[in-house]
């Protein structure tokens, strides 16, 4: 790759005179750094949203007995918490990376859909407002989890339409939001840059892509049909009608499952940049990183009743299923394997994006682990919605995404905004997170095992001390994003100056041919890959 | 979860400041003599298998633990820049990465082995020697024991922590939660099939000693089973999110001796009127009371007594206990136009249940508890009608 740097439009012109300034160039936007940040920064705020949220529902736990909130209310709690977690905060992060950093990366002057990009992401206000206003409408909230399960959807209150129709506007932000990704990637790299040269992220966003087009749409089917059911006499999941309350978790999950994935393979490819630059030496294994993880992509689809194996599905097909899961653990093998890989004999530094990496491929793999326990059918009927299931899931969606999206926004915070996070900041939150993050959740494992329900808002004694261990690591967690959020605000305003290349090992395109902070308009002529 | 529940709760009640309070909360639950790390102690062969199961894999896991972490930091501490080590610059290799993925493969199909086993035992249902139907209600539990020794009986099983217990008013008993009314008897050594299947939403029989959880789909019936090999009282919660009261309808299952299961059952048909040569019993709801005389006119007392006791169990839920009812979901009963008019209003949505909310039709309940609970709520709280609603006027109603 050439070490020359593209200045263009840079130097040469003053970027900000052609586009409205103050509120209006955000509404308008059709820039892919501005729309990036729109991302990152709507993502915290709904991180911030669902993580008071989850405060609400460990006061409540933190000793027996109702004190804090009523029933009803704790079930909206893990309800909201549930898809403004999924849907508001870590989809959106991993697109704000994308946005940012896939144009860059690939040599592109922006995405292929600047307008539709600016679209997807002015949905997400709307949707989140949406989620919000069913507190307000009357019978309260949805108190039905994230999972929406058929009946309970039926009896709910206006606040279940709101719900869904924001699941349904989320999804198309998604499905655009896909597209464009899909395009930019096909269409718009630099020359010389062949798909298997594209850096492991924009690889990772590729596929991603692809899972969120297939399914984004079976989940607003599964919404729709709870709708009709609930308003125009529709029976899908009504046996007195002729339906089955099953079917809609078999839809549900034929979502859900690879949404599973859309929200972890996008931070692998986060995982797959930083480590080699923080080890400086190469990934291990380019192609067969490229090939698991479109294994686990593929694999995804076709794993999704492992999620209800409590149903009363035949024993042929939970055995089936059984199988077709544990495979699951081969091509997570081979990517965690070839992390290692590339750490072997590296020359290794901890600054903090590598810390965040390597807390997400310590927590990742005991997230793994326990997904090998459930995967096992026996096993798994005992732990299904148990506290062990929330004890797994959380270990492979904080640790895994959110710690990746952490390890993300540290690494290239400095190409961003030109300056340099607070290095002892950052490890600071680094070993709170993952201290706090292992307090709050690693104890729940054996509160699944004794036998805790899940989406309980009271419990029996015995499970007290967990339970009390786990409330105060998840506050001491949230006190630790502020710290997060300290520190971004901190390195805009007044962080020191980054260097052109504050990263000895990174290599990719942003940092190789751009200067540092990126331009607003970066490649407009595109480089030559070699 | 039976009889390790010795209550941690009763010192942090007495505390008002909740710092304070939780401070010593901690140090109470903490010093707790017993913890529970892993499954409760199996009381089926199945839950012996599974707990087998689990156990080897996580012995597997240990392995690969060591074994994948033992290279991490390693690595991070002999590969670092900080002591001097130049990044060798070796990358794809072909031999390596067929062997991490035919290595890993080759464990689960090992591991797939005694899996298998256990699921298949898990999931045999045949030669039952009692088939019990457990139905999920909007929160409680209904037994019917549909065949084998037994067969006829016919109960409902709901919460009985008393509610001051829950908001904190009184002091955490033994048991907590886990309690109720009525219990599921069942006869140790035999096998038991219990069909599961709910009459609103989706619910869920968990049992862990056990090793049961099926869930209870309103519509379809589902089946599993279980055959204890000890004696005692297992507890066991709704594993699905059913609604408001998720958290609050327990499951308990006593396994007794042959005997005192023979003993158990002469009573409970004793109860139900079963002994009797002529019996009007029919399958499921209608069985719960076949006993009933609809002819007998109740005193008001008589009715308010009964009612305020099936109001406790039923109706407390959703319209609380002052009646209040928590609007706009769950109306309040207190002063209430329906209960404080005419009585043929109340009796229909008491009866028949009022589309498009929570109220349902409470077919479970005999003629007697419903005329009771409805002269309750007419003469509880605020309510003073001073009006005695006769079973006759509900069954009636209920044609």
């Amino acid at each position: 790759m050439s070490a020359v740097l593209d200045q263009h439009g840079h130097g040469h012109h003053d970027d900000h005179a052609h586009h409205p300034t103050g509120l209006m160039r955000w509404v308008t936007t059709t820039n892919h750094k501005d729309i990036g940040t729109m991302y990152l920064w709507f993502s915290f705020a709904m991180f911030m949203v669902g993580g008071v949220m989850a405060l609400t529902i460990r006061a409540e736990l933190f000793q027996p007995g109702l004190q804090i909130v009523a029933p009803e209310f704790f079930n909206a709690m893990t309800t909201y918490h549930g898809l403004i977690m999924v849907f508001g905060a870590i989809m959106p992060a991993f697109v704000g990376f994308a946005n940012w950093q896939i144009p860059m990366m690939i040599g592109a002057p922006d995405m292929a859909f600047p307008r539709m990009n600016n679209w997807s992401f002015w949905l997400l206000p709307p949707a989140a407002t949406l989620l919000i206003l069913s507190f307000f409408m009357p019978g309260g909230p949805a108190g039905v989890g994230w999972t929406m399960y058929a009946p309970l959807t039926v009896q709910q209150g206006p606040g279940m339409d709101l719900t869904i129709f924001a699941v349904h506007i989320l999804g198309m932000s998604s499905i655009m939001g896909s597209i464009n990704i899909i395009t930019t990637l096909l269409n718009m790299r630099a020359p010389g840059m062949t798909l298997m040269k594209m850096p492991l992220f924009c690889w990772t966003w590729l596929i991603t892509a692809y899972l969120l087009v297939a399914v984004m749409p079976v989940l607003a089917g599964a919404v729709t049909m709870t709708l009709t059911d609930r308003h125009f006499g529709t029976t899908f999941f009504n046996a007195a009608g002729g339906g089955d309350p099953v079917l809609y978790q078999h839809v549900f999950w034929f979502f859900g499952h690879p949404e599973v994935y859309i929200i972890a393979i996008p931070a692998f490819g986060v995982i797959s940049q930083v480590i080699p630059a923080f080890s400086r030496k190469p990934l291990f294994g380019y192609t067969s990183m490229v090939y698991a993880t479109a294994s686990i992509a593929i694999l995804s689809f076709i794993v999704w009743a492992h999620h209800m194996y409590t149903v009363g599905m035949p024993t042929s097909g939970q055995l089936y299923f059984m199988y077709a899961t544990m495979l699951i653990a081969v091509p997570t093998g081979v990517k965690v394997f070839n992390w290692l890989a590339t750490m072997w004999r590296g020359s290794i530094t901890l600054e903090t994006p590598m810390l965040f990496a390597l807390g997400f491929l310590f927590l990742f793999t005991m997230g793994g682990f326990s997904g090998l326990v459930l995967s096992l059918t026996a096993v798994d009927v005992q732990l299904h919605d148990t506290y062990y299931v929330v004890a797994h899931f959380h270990y492979v969606m904080v640790a895994g995404a959110l710690f990746a999206a952490f390890a993300g926004v540290y690494f290239w915070l400095p190409k961003w905004t030109g300056r340099m996070y607070d290095e002892t900041l950052g490890k600071w939150h680094f070993w709170l997170s993952i201290v706090f993050f292992n307090l709050a959740f690693f104890v729940q494992h054996f509160l699944g095992l004794a036998g805790m329900p899940r989406r309980i808002p009271d419990y029996a004694p015995q499970f007290t001390e967990f339970n009390m261990i786990s409330t105060i690591g998840a506050f001491g967690f949230g006190v630790a994003q502020l710290l997060f959020l300290y520190i971004v605000i901190k390195t805009i305003r007044s962080g020191a100056k980054a260097p052109e290349l504050p990263w000895e090992g990174a290599d990719t395109l942003e940092w190789t041919h751009l200067p540092t902070p990126a331009p607003y308009h970066s490649f407009e002529t595109p480089p030559v890959v070699k | 979860m039976n009889s390790d529940s010795k209550s941690n709760g009763e010192p942090m009640r007495k505390v008002s400041s909740i710092l304070i309070g939780a401070g010593l909360a901690l140090y109470a639950g903490l010093s707790a003599a017993e913890r529970q790390w892993n499954f409760q102690e199996p009381a089926t062969k199945v839950a012996e298998l599974v707990n087998e199961l689990h156990l080897t894999m996580m012995a597997i896991i240990l392995v690969i633990f060591v074994g994948v972490f033992g290279v991490m930091f390693y690595s991070i501490f002999a590969h670092r820049k900080s002591v001097g080590h130049k990044a060798a610059q070796f990358h794809e290799n072909t031999t390596v990465e067929i062997i991490w993925t035919v290595v890993p493969f080759i464990i689960l199909v090992v591991m797939a082995w005694p899996a298998t086993r256990a699921l298949l035992a898990s999931r045999d249902t045949t030669a039952a020697d009692i088939t019990i139907k457990a139905t999920g209600y909007q929160w409680k539990w209904g037994y019917d024991y549909l065949k084998g020794e037994g067969e006829g009986i016919s109960f409902l099983s709901s919460l009985s922590t008393p509610r001051d217990q829950i908001l904190g008013k009184a002091p955490i008993g033994e048991d907590y939660l886990l309690q109720t009314d009525n219990h599921l008897v069942v006869p140790v050594g035999k096998k038991i099939r219990v069909l599961t299947t709910a009459n609103d939403v989706i619910h869920s029989w968990y049992v862990p000693a056990l090793s049961v959880k099926q869930d209870a789909i309103p519509g379809f019936v589902r089946e599993t089973a279980f055959r204890a090999d000890r004696e005692g009282t297992f507890r066991g919660q709704c594993a699905e999110l059913c609604g408001k009261d998720h958290g609050f309808m327990p499951i308990v299952v006593e396994v007794v001796s042959q005997d005192k299961y023979t003993a158990w059952v002469a009573d409970q048909k004793k109860k139900l009127g079963l002994d009797r040569p002529v019996q009007v019993a029919t399958a499921g709801a209608a069985a719960a009371a076949p006993a009933e005389d609809l002819a007998k006119k109740w005193a008001l007392a008589e009715l308010v007594a009964r009612g305020e006791k099936v109001y406790e169990a039923n109706c407390v839920a959703c319209h609380q206990p002052n009646g209040k009812g928590t609007p706009p979901m769950f109306p309040a009963l207190d002063g209430s136009k329906i209960v404080n008019g005419p009585v043929a209003g109340q009796v229909d949505i008491v009866t028949h249940g009022k589309a498009g909310t929570a109220m349902r039709a409470f077919t479970e309940l005999s003629s007697t508890d419903l005329a009771a609970v409805i002269t309750y709520t007419r003469n509880a709280w605020g309510n003073h009608t001073a009006q005695a609603v006769q079973p006759s006027e509900i069954a009636a109603a209920r044609k």
